[in-house]
């Protein structure tokens, strides 16, 4: 959630009122926003070095509220001190409107564009920062750090339309930057931003496309090239009195959105907001932009009221919805239908749900009225496997073993290597993304979290004597999601001796627990039908030669390892860095199911 | 049994030297009461205390503790009463000479006592200067300070409290808390500890010696003998109570056994459109290899289960003139085409996210990163038979995050889902209010919020009396129509989700402060060990 720090003064001035922090507080609260902190009264020296400020907590779907201007906008018309302003087009008197002409190169790269000119706009100082706060919170949020959209202004009186939108080649597009004083070609404009902190990571956006975005003026002076930076030529100051928007995205609704939110926080400030023309033939993307009426939608007076068990009527509904910004009448075809306006500012409005939402917060969550409305019962059901596992759970630690919880995911070495076992590529889920070595896969095997477990317990008396009952996960082509989980039990015991004959009697003990009996291999082999287990001796790297034995067990008639006991090899012991001896014992349970 | 601290009192301290036991019950033939630090002064307290303890929990003595202070003398005030005071030295000193040079009295008494004693003689009128030398003015004195300290020495106490701390700041005295006993004869007083058995045992049983043997008393100051006992791990001892909780509510479980999910059922079912942040590699773990997903289909192992499970309800909610046939099956290809409409070209009431929606996007794969991947898919089997069902699931959820004190790359996700006809807002917080009781938490209040699969959304607070102040406990809401609809459940049917960590609950009512001591490797097994049980509605 993106945090706006605003004036405490300033937004008080604006609310026209004072606030004590648990009122101003208890009204976030209520409308949906959260105070993170109010500065005044933290006891930080730069905190006390500055005027009062609030942080607030704005909800992502809310880019209405990401500068001053929108939060004290929206306070005030919830508190109904205003209403939302109508936002509204006013064509230049010559007719002419700012035209930007869009090559079909762009496609290759960013397709569209938008904008809108801001005439007469009086910029302060809180003012412009806050207009460079707010893109900046845009790029950061909705634009997905500048990859779907991005945000150019310039000063309109220091260039001259018609204006491209073009995409040419990297070293045919030279200009000197914002703030620098140096000409550079698109390339050169790539090595020159490689290192920096602020724009170094927006670089690869257009990096190593064979054409860069750009936009021109009449007199081939460079605009910007999106979504990197702007010409230096046509910078905004406080004194510039006509602004330029640009907006170029791959998001034709996400372009809007921008245009939208930009308009409504800053046409305030502004005598007039001039729509521009687009031509894009190509892409069937001309137009004129910015369309600022607002969109009509149909809610349900039932529903409204169904959902949040309130019971007010088409005006009491309009009165509370008012408070959010809408402008709502009864519909003329049908009287349980009431036509929304919903505002430029709300693009987070989908669904008749969006606006009931915002009825119940105009009604106050807290004061709903709080009843179950049905009296239904069901019938509890504990999933199956879980059931299985909480027995054995309960009868490892009913003879003496502690539950211990790793983490399920684990490098690749602990799961393979450190346990003398090899990658055979057609098992272990792997990881694309993950920050640290510690998380390379989902783990095919309880042993590696348990023994890191002992690991970080060495201090711990001997013997130690754990288990843990969870998934490992495998590759499995079969399934939808090309895995599956698998339900293990394992356990493991360090000591002065191996403690063989231990996990060898948790075995017994949990087999006698599930009805599975003690049978000779003979037995088992034989009679397919007796539903016992068995063990035998096994080769596995894993253990010591000659101290490890596979788990065998008799279901409906087939024969299945289930999973694998014995003393840990030295060389185990040395890469987990255990200083006893260790035996270990980990078997499959979905088997019992 | 063993001796030590634990268990029936230990055998009679014996050491060679002395039996402090019998050196008690010899003197206290001899004459009571006796005050221990006089008639043992050479034995140490503690010592003398564990010997009384031994008789009187046998009745032999009985005993009084007093409380004093003792004043002690110092290194530096014993050769003062073992060699005169420093004034007293230099005094001597000039008498013995007659007459000293200033500069060699140093030399004579030592630095300290030349520095010191000067200056107090000449006070005192015992000596004067007399140009370079030191000569006597009075042919005998009384040597006070001395007298003084020596007297201390002997009784240990001064009743002068001004000179007291002038003594202390001269560093010439300590004060000490000492304790000591005065014993009398005890009802069962003997000249001799009598012979004791310590335990009762199948031997005595069969000659029948317990009759007359002596048995030992117990200590019932001390533990009990070590439990060699194994535990269950605290988080899943929080995760049995929410369970029971649920169950109690008539919830079924859901089938989260699958840590692995596709774009599509643990976002784009969800209505988390493809752009959204939470879908970045910063965020959510993706999958490498297994590349891809395939495209949602039919699961009949985990679809069996859930028969299973609700076998139950079937049986007891059927009417009489049911086939019981199974409903209509689901069509996963609709779903799937519902969800691309909803996403890219808005359907079900919805104007939807209007952009381009991929299926490739939809198709890779990740590690879940919330359960709700899970309901979602019990959500859309719902629709074969929509119904009122209560489901619930406690599971590991994984988040691509920089580990510190809060934050795992894992974690579990308690989460309940309710679907009903006609459910309002207010029925969320009803129920929420009398699901969290359990837990002792009372007075919820509720802030909107904002989540891409609910609308509503709202997160739950409740007052924590502890920290006394509002805190966060979860978050709820109404799943979204366009999750919803896209799988074929009927418009008037509503589906509240509400979902918390299990690891939060958990640190506060144990109070861990750093994630990594309770989930993870890193788990103290003693702590594991000596959790005390669960119950969520007591503290």
């Amino acid at each position: 959630m993106p945090t706006i720090t605003v004036d405490k003064a300033a937004l008080f001035k604006e609310l026209e009122r004072e606030y004590t922090t648990e009122e101003f507080d208890e009204l976030c609260f209520e409308f949906g926003i959260e105070l993170d902190e109010d500065t005044s009264q933290s006891t930080k020296p730069e905190d006390q070095a500055q005027p009062p400020q609030l942080k607030i907590e704005i909800p992502a779907n809310r880019y209405d509220m990401l500068c001053f201007e929108g939060i004290a906008l929206n306070l005030r018309v919830f508190l109904e001190k205003q209403q939302l302003p109508k936002w509204t087009l006013t064509p230049p008197k010559s007719g002419e409107l700012e035209t930007i002409t869009v090559k079909e190169e762009t496609t290759k790269i960013r397709p569209l564009i938008s904008g809108v000119v801001l005439r007469n706009i009086k910029l302060t100082q809180e003012r412009y920062d806050s207009f460079i706060a707010l893109q900046d919170k845009l790029h950061q949020n909705l634009a997905r750090q500048r990859t779907l959209v991005s945000i150019g202004t310039h000063d309109l009186d220091t260039i001259k339309g018609p204006f491209t939108y073009e995409a040419l080649p990297p070293e045919d597009i030279k200009f000197i930057p914002l703030n620098q004083s140096k000409e550079l070609n698109g390339k050169e404009l790539m090595e020159f931003y490689d290192k920096d902190k602020h724009l170094g990571r927006y670089l690869h956006i257009i990096r190593d496309s064979p054409v860069y975005p750009v936009i021109y003026d009449s007199n081939r002076t460079v605009l910007s090239l999106p979504p990197i930076i702007n010409g230096n030529h046509s910078k905004i100051t406080l004194d510039t009195k006509n602004v330029l928007i640009e907006i170029t995205a791959l998001d034709k609704t996400k372009v809007e959105i921008v245009n939208h939110i930009l308009v409504a926080m800053f046409a305030g400030y502004a005598e007039s907001v001039e729509p521009i023309k687009i031509v894009s033939p190509h892409n069937n993307e001309s137009r004129e932009a910015p369309d600022l009426t607002p969109r009509q939608m149909q809610a349900e007076v039932d529903y409204l009221n169904q959902v949040t068990g309130l019971e007010l009527g088409p005006d009491g509904i309009a009165k509370l919805l008012a408070k959010m910004g809408y402008e709502v009448s009864q519909s003329n075809s049908d009287k349980n239908l009431l036509d929304v306006a919903v505002p430029i500012t709300r693009a987070d409005v989908l669904h008749q749900a969006d606006i009931m939402e915002d009825y119940a917060i105009a009604y106050g969550f807290n004061k709903l009225p709080r009843f179950y409305p049905n009296k239904s019962s069901a019938v509890a059901a504990p999933l199956p496997i879980n059931k299985l596992a909480d027995i054995v759970r309960l009868e490892s630690a009913s003879a003496g073993w502690i539950e211990v919880l790793p983490l399920i995911l684990c490098s690749h070495e602990e799961n393979f290597a450190w346990l003398n076992r090899k990658d055979d590529g057609k098992t272990a889920i792997k990881l694309a993304n993950p920050k640290t070595a510690e998380y390379q896969l989902v783990r095919t095997s309880l042993l590696p979290g348990l023994l890191k477990t002992i690991n970080s317990n060495r201090h711990h008396a001997v013997p130690i004597k754990i288990f843990e009952v969870s998934d490992v996960g495998y590759k499995d082509e079969s399934a939808e999601r090309k895995s599956r989980n698998e339900r293990h039990f394992g356990a493991a015991i360090m000591g002065k001796t191996s403690g063989f004959e231990q996990v060898h009697g948790l075995l017994d003990r949990l087999m006698l627990m599930l009805r599975s009996k003690f049978v000779t291999r003979e037995e088992g082999v034989k009679d397919p039908h007796m539903g016992g287990y068995w063990i035998e001796e096994v080769d596995d790297a894993t253990f010591l030669q000659g101290h490890s034995a596979a788990i065998k067990i008799n279901i409906y008639g087939k024969n299945h390892t289930i999973g694998v006991f014995g003393i840990l090899h030295p060389s185990v012991l040395q890469k987990f860095e255990l200083p006893y001896p260790v035996s270990t014992i980990e078997f499959n349970l979905e088997v019992f199911m | 049994m063993a001796g030590g601290t634990r268990g029936p009192v230990p055998q009679p301290l014996q050491t060679e030297e002395r039996n402090v036991t019998q050196d008690v019950l010899d003197l206290l033939d001899q004459k009571q009461p006796l005050q221990t630090s006089q008639d043992f002064p050479s034995i140490p307290q503690a010592e003398i205390k564990a010997a009384l303890d031994r008789l009187a929990s046998r009745s032999m003595v009985e005993y009084q503790a007093h409380d004093s202070e003792q004043v002690l003398l110092t290194k530096e005030a014993e050769s003062i009463v073992a060699e005169g005071s420093h004034e007293y030295k230099v005094w001597k000193a000039v008498k013995d000479a007659g007459k000293v040079p200033i500069k060699e009295i140093a030399n004579i008494v030592g630095a300290e006592s030349a520095k010191v004693g000067q200056g107090n003689a000449f006070k005192n009128k015992w000596i004067k200067k007399d140009a370079e030398s030191l000569v006597l003015v009075a042919d005998s004195v009384q040597d006070a300070t001395r007298d003084m300290l020596k007297g201390i020495q002997e009784t240990k106490t001064l009743s002068d409290n001004k000179m007291l701390n002038e003594l202390k700041k001269r560093k010439l005295v300590t004060l000490t808390k000492v304790i000591h006993y005065s014993v009398t004869k005890g009802p069962k007083y003997g000249k001799e500890m009598p012979v004791e058995v310590t335990d009762l045992t199948a031997d005595m049983l069969a000659s029948g010696a317990w009759e007359t043997a002596n048995f030992k008393p117990y200590n019932f100051n001390a533990k009990g003998a070590v439990q060699d006992a194994g535990s269950l791990h605290p988080l899943n001892k929080v995760r049995q109570e929410f369970r029971n909780v649920f169950f109690s509510q008539g919830f079924v479980e859901m089938p989260t056994n699958h840590y692995v999910d596709s774009g599509f059922w643990n976002f784009d079912a969800l209505f988390v459109p493809q752009q959204h942040p939470a879908r970045d590699v910063q965020d959510t773990f993706f999958i490498s290899d297994p590349p891809k997903a395939e495209k949602p289909r039919a699961d009949p192992i985990t679809e069996a289960t859930m028969d299973q499970m609700e076998a139950g309800s079937r049986k007891l909610f059927a009417k009489p003139d049911e086939t019981g046939e199974k409903p209509k099956p689901r069509d996963f290809e609709k779903y799937w085409q519902n969800i691309q409409e909803v996403h890219q070209n808005g359907a079900f009431g919805s104007v939807g996210y209007r952009y381009p929606w991929s299926a490739d996007e939809c198709l890779r794969l990740v590690l879940r990163t919330h359960t709700t991947a899970v309901s979602t898919w019990v959500l859309h089997r719902l629709a074969e038979n929509p119904r009122p069902a209560r489901y619930f699931s406690i599971d590991r959820v994984f988040r691509n995050e920089t580990v510190d004190a809060t934050h795992l790359a894992e974690f579990h996700q308690i989460e309940g889902v309710i679907a009903d006809f006609g459910l309002t807002l207010g029925g969320l917080m009803r129920f929420l209010e009398d699901f969290f009781s359990k837990m002792g938490l009372e007075n919820l209040r509720f802030k909107p919020a904002y989540n891409p699969y609910t609308e509503p959304s709202m997160e739950i607070f409740g007052f924590h009396q502890g920290l006394n102040r509002w805190i966060e406990i979860g978050n709820s809401g109404l799943f979204r129509p366009e999750m919803l609809e896209p799988m074929g459940l009927p418009k008037d049917m509503r589906v509240y989700g509400f979902g918390l960590s299990l690891e939060r609950p958990t640190m506060m009512k144990y109070g861990v402060n750093n994630i990594r001591e309770l989930l993870g490797h890193k788990v103290d097994l003693t702590w594991i060990k000596e959790q005390p049980a669960v119950r969520l509605e007591k503290d």
